[in-house]
């Protein structure tokens, strides 16, 4: 039970990591969706990957390298919100990226969205909202895996 | 082939994040933001044994998701990769020793039946 409380024995250090937890989501959830948004726009459909090398030739062009750098401010975000926040938490919360990646599709590439990608849509936002409710972080540091 | 590919993204991604997230709690809450203070952090986390399996992992799990989109649909390979929330959240539970209530349960169980529904 006193892990439950590690965040809210304060109401200022509760209030703090909340918000730093919600700026750090949105950072994760946006470098991941345009990540992946540039990576596909640069990868041609009748790209040949077979050597390692064709793997690394592909990263050097301009809209995949946009994309990658992306994908690496996502992965230090991320690490960044891992070193307070659970990982039952942050995957969860995180999956918001996937109704962000449906809402470009719809805006930039005008995809339509079917009903059933609405009700995908609106069952992954009930399920942030059912774990955003509780506490970021239920371990203590100090008893993390390794120490 | 297919199913090779998808068995080594999801273990791979799974192993990744699993070590990611065991290597950051092990490094601490990351309270400066300055970049000055971020870059000695990046430092001291590129000798962090679990960050750097973790690296390994994922660079895995990418190059196998790009070879499976040269093989399948993406529609085929994004719902597939949502199998690893599962694996993933057991681990946070057992490996990590997170309180995973059941309102998390529940949450994590919504955001896999809504990722089927919206990448299929």
């Amino acid at each position: 039970m006193i892990l439950f409380d590690l965040s809210s024995h304060s109401g200022t250090e509760a209030t703090r990591l909340r918000w730093k937890t919600w700026i750090c989501v949105v950072v994760v959830v946006f470098s991941n969706a345009f990540g992946d948004f540039f990576m596909k726009r640069g990868l041609p459909e009748s790209a040949r990957l077979v050597t390692p090398l064709d793997y690394i030739a592909m990263l050097f062009q301009p809209w995949v390298a946009l994309g990658v750098g992306l994908l690496i401010l996502w992965q230090l975000s991320r690490m960044a919100l891992l070193s307070w926040a659970d990982l039952s938490y942050v995957l969860p919360v995180t999956s918001v990226g996937y109704v962000v990646v449906a809402l470009i599709g719809k805006v930039l590439l005008s995809e339509a969205i079917t009903p059933r990608r609405w009700a995908g849509i609106v069952l992954i936002m009930a399920g942030v909202a059912l774990v955003s409710i509780g506490s970021p972080s239920t371990v203590d540091a100090d008893r993390a895996v390794g120490k | 082939m297919k199913w090779l590919l998808v068995a080594l993204m999801v273990g791979a991604t799974t192993a990744g994040e699993v070590l990611q997230a065991a290597g950051m709690r092990r490094h601490g809450e990351i309270r400066d933001f300055r970049p000055g203070a971020l870059g000695r952090a990046v430092a001291m986390l590129a000798r962090n044994r679990f960050v750097i399996g973790s690296g390994v992992c994922m660079a895995i799990s990418f190059f196998a998701f790009m070879k499976l989109l040269s093989v399948t649909e993406l529609s085929f390979a994004v719902p597939v990769s949502a199998v690893s929330y599962v694996m993933e959240t057991v681990l946070a539970k057992y490996v990590l020793k997170e309180r995973v209530s059941r309102r998390r349960w529940a949450g994590a169980l919504l955001v896999v039946g809504g990722v089927l529904l919206v990448s299929t």
